[in-house]
């Protein structure tokens, strides 16, 4: 039916590959749900894709946990006594990678991404299938092709592998990584492109734009923002890779390379990347704060045009991570203006989402605790990084610990807050079951506590003179730095009540119903966990996303049991 | 009992915050000895942001504490909040507020970055300097190791006071895998250390061997990366005599957190009968030096007469180079 639609118009909730319906067709048509063994197939339905990112990205964040503590025990002393100096880089180095394009990126944009956006729009699933499924498989390649790097040393030149480091070190290993940031890379883009034409072409009719989800807004602007920014990355990528294997010289200066030019290329990429990894967070934010405040998001319009912005200028801003290096005082100045003024989109986010508080009731969920807990914590982020964004500061502090401190506040304080967020605020969606509270609790305090107890010292350490990527420091720094190291103990002792938690839930978690948290949008409109197509009839939309207040989620049952909804 | 009025509340928290971000922004103890001129000029600049900060952090962090408990859900209460989803006088003051600060933080930023000499390195399109800036004749001046004659055009140059003036020394410091070599081409002494007199305006002409090392000195607050080809400079004074760290700031190997040395700001009598020792103590050195080309050379070799100035022992530096070739 589908293929035979000649007409331009983009059919409307029906996946235009169109082999969904086949697959379900094959069986009975009331195939309800998959079984286990389903989550570890290529699979095409966007909720088991969601589900095995968010999984196998959860698995990536304990190893890369794991070095980070590595990290930290040979930072408790000032001499390298614990690591060989050249495995403590490679801990260093994939520590980052792993975090990064392993965690951050594929569960906030990947794993939420995938699950939410069809339910929250009203379509059945994404609009290319089976190309969102191939995007999730070259994950664990890149995965695998990171953990066996370490069998030729790891990549040691740091997550940002400059030239000529990275072509006199370790040079196999190097090149395995770039072949798994490569793959990363082509997965990000299949996946913004679905998420781009699943937001335009597929919400439900009855859905206007101002009814969008804000995490939807925040999904759409990522893609956008990934689409362009990363094969700028893959090219620089390549043409290191040229270097190391083909004899090329493109970034080696004794045969008329240039060495900046790869800094130009990484971070045109990577500090766009850095909003890759906040940007959905911000749209956990708006949807998770309003539902567990009882109140309509403060100013729906500005944070929406607020994500587009940053995407916008966030394009231009990537020099400020080179002004020690290269570039002439012109640049450095106008990199400066260009960063601060992201600041500004920054906070209108951040002080509409503390105006959603006032007057809301709200209700201190393991949920609600991460939102607040990331709220606090990117205020400090985003006041050191204004600091750090004007060059005759970062002249001081450039690649010390003050930068490390500042980037763990944004992204752990910020993006992995919110991914804990989303999964405490999503769980019963997509489980059908409750979490513990009590533990969610003590989850929360350890973390909180975890991560300032980390990483406030570090802005000391780094204004004081401690440079960053060392595994030898001056003896004078050893009593904050052991600080540092008892804090990432904590954090890792955190992980344990929330794993106890996600797995116990999942088997034994009281039944939570459709709509456990009498939320707005669509995804609770249906079951728990959704029927494999969302909905048996399409949902209508009958008022705004955040429409609190007003009546609405009065009429919803609390506890709507499954057979209720049946 | 009448209450106090809101309005009186929030003038008393706001004088509050107003006076405990200035004490702590202008009194903090975070940045170590100032030893540069350019080191004032980035410490007031932070202390300026740092009170800004202070400020906004109480002012955001209080609110929401404050609305937390304030608006918390009460036992029993299953109803929504109040229905407002928007003041649009309140959004454009947020947004308007920081927007101007920012745009302030921005001009100030320009003000220092330029007294610290930022734009010198730049600001001479038709002085020789500008050669170097295409790539291919940069390489070559590193090639025939003669960047100590090419002014670099990347870097923090001359302040205003000092354009046009040539410094008062110059000494090409060049990094390697895991040292810092310090040349002083009016004198002919190579050292591991950084000798430099106080109040003198001294140029570091940096420039890299292997991959790209990045000259910090906490204490005068200035950084620029050596990179392998293309030449940069640091241009200052130092304010105040002692012994000061210098660090490698950009990741440059296993060993790179041991790659420091120290810059020793000499009073002019120590400077003079430093330089004066050196001099005869590598002078038959400085004969082979003039005599042989470097490049002919090992690195080890090459190293070999200034193990006693970087502190090690000649074969460890053998050993450091084997490792590395």
């Amino acid at each position: 039916m589908v293929k035979n639609m000649t007409q331009v118009e983009f059919p409307q909730n029906t996946p235009p590959e169109g082999n969904k319906p086949e697959m379900v067709a094959g069986h009975t048509s009331h195939l309800k749900a998959w079984k286990w063994q389903d989550y570890f197939t290529f699979n095409v339905d966007h909720k088991v894709i969601g589900i095995q990112y968010l999984v196998t990205a959860f698995v990536f964040y304990l190893i890369g946990g794991l070095m980070a503590i590595a990290l930290r025990v040979e930072l408790a002393t000032p001499e390298s006594d614990v690591l060989d100096p050249n495995l403590y880089n490679a801990f260093m180095t994939n520590h980052g990678t792993i975090m990064i394009f392993l965690w951050i990126v594929p569960s906030a944009i990947g794993g939420f991404g995938n699950y939410l956006v069809p339910l929250m729009v009203g379509a059945r699933d994404m609009a290319f299938p089976k190309l969102n499924a191939i995007a999730f498989w070259l994950n664990p390649p890149a995965g695998l092709l990171i953990l066996g790097s370490f069998i030729f040393g790891g990549s040691q030149s740091g997550w940002t592998a400059y030239p000529p480091l990275s072509l006199v070190t370790a040079p196999i290993a190097q090149t395995m990584w770039i072949l798994a940031i490569v793959l990363v890379g082509t997965s990000s883009i299949l996946g913004s492109l679905n998420f781009v034409i699943t937001i335009l072409m597929m919400k439900v009719p009855s859905m206007k734009w101002d009814q969008v989800p804000l995490f939807c807004w925040a999904i759409l602007a990522t893609s956008l923002l990934a689409l362009l920014s990363t094969p700028v990355l893959a090219a620089g990528l390549v043409l290191l890779l040229f270097d190391l294997n083909f004899g090329t010289s493109f970034f080696k200066p004794d045969a008329g390379g240039n060495v900046v030019i790869y800094q130009h290329l990484f971070w045109f990429y990577s500090h766009p990347a850095v909003y890759l990894m906040i940007l959905p967070i911000f749209g956990i934010m708006s949807e998770v704060i309003p539902v567990h405040a009882r109140k309509p998001i403060f100013g729906y319009k500005a944070i929406a045009y607020s994500s587009v912005a940053i995407c916008v200028v966030g394009l231009f801003v990537w020099v400020h991570h080179m002004f020690t290096s290269g570039t002439p005082g012109w640049m450095r100045m106008f990199f400066t203006i260009s960063t601060l003024i992201v600041a500004v989109p920054t906070g209108v986010k951040i002080f509409a989402w503390v105006a959603t508080l006032w007057g809301g009731k709200i209700r201190f969920t393991g949920a609600m605790l991460f939102a607040i807990g990331l709220l606090s914590m990117f205020v400090m982020g985003g006041l050191s990084g204004v600091t750090m964004g004007t060059a005759p500061f970062d002249v001081h502090v450039h690649d010390t610990y003050y930068v490390v401190g500042h980037f763990h506040y944004v992204l752990f304080g910020g993006s992995v807050f919110g991914i804990y967020a989303g999964i405490y605020h999503w769980f019963p969606k997509m489980t059908g079951r409750m979490l513990n509270e009590s533990l969610a609790r003590i989850h929360f305090a350890l973390t909180f506590i975890g991560t300032n107890l980390t990483f406030l010292p570090m802005h000391e350490l780094g204004l004081k003179g401690m440079p960053r990527r060392v595994a030898m420091y001056d003896p004078q720094f050893i009593d904050l730095n052991q600080i540092c190291t008892f804090g990432s103990f904590v954090l890792g002792i955190s992980v344990i009540p929330f794993a106890i938690n996600m797995i116990y839930s999942w088997l034994k978690g009281p039944l939570a119903g459709d709509n456990p948290w009498q939320a707005l949008t669509l995804e609770w409109t249906t079951s728990s966990p959704p029927a494999i197509e969302n909905w048996e009839v399409l949902p209508v939309v009958t008022h705004g996303p955040y429409d609190y207040g007003h009546g609405h989620s009065t009429e919803i049952q609390p506890s709507a049991t499954p057979e209720a909804t049946a | 009992m009448q209450q106090v009025p809101v309005s009186l509340w929030t003038l008393v928290a706001g004088i509050v915050v107003t006076a405990i971000s200035i004490w702590i922004g202008q009194n903090n103890t975070l940045m170590p000895v100032q030893a540069s001129l350019q080191a004032p000029l980035v410490d007031g600049f932070f202390n300026v942001m740092f009170t800004i900060a202070i400020a906004l952090f109480l002012v955001v962090e209080g609110t929401i504490v404050l609305f937390l408990i304030q608006f918390r859900r009460r036992p029993g209460d299953d109803t929504d909040g109040v229905p407002i989803e928007g003041n649009l006088p309140l959004e454009v003051f947020w947004t308007a507020i920081p927007t101007v600060i920012v745009l302030l933080l921005g001009i100030y930023s320009v003000d220092v970055f330029n007294r610290m000499g930022g734009f010198d390195p730049a600001g001479h399109p038709h002085s020789a300097a500008h050669v170097a800036h295409i790539p291919g004749s940069a390489i070559a001046a590193t090639l025939s190791n003669t960047e100590a004659t090419t002014a670099p055009t990347i870097g923090i140059g001359a302040s205003p006071q000092t354009l046009n003036k040539p410094a008062d020394l110059v000494v090409d410091v060049k990094g390697i895998q895991y040292a810092w070599i310090f040349n002083y081409p009016d004198s002919g002494i190579t050292s591991g250390e950084l000798h430099i007199p106080v109040g003198a305006d001294v140029q570091l002409n940096l420039s890299a061997q292997d991959v790209i090392h990045s000259f910090w000195v906490p204490n005068f607050r200035l950084k620029q990366d050596a990179l392998p080809g293309i030449p940069t400079e640091l241009r200052f004074v130092a304010t105040k005599p002692g012994t000061y760290p210098v660090v490698c700031a950009e990741l440059c190997g296993g060993y790179h957190g041991s790659m420091r040395t120290q810059v020793i700001v000499h009073t002019p009598e120590e400077y003079n009968s430093w330089r004066t020792e050196n001099q005869i103590a590598q002078q038959q050195n400085l004969n082979q030096v003039v005599a042989v080309n470097p490049a002919d050379l090992s690195t080890s070799e090459f190293l070999a007469p200034h193990t006693h100035d970087m502190g090690i022992s000649a074969a460890t530096l053998e050993s450091v180079v084997m490792r590395r070739d």
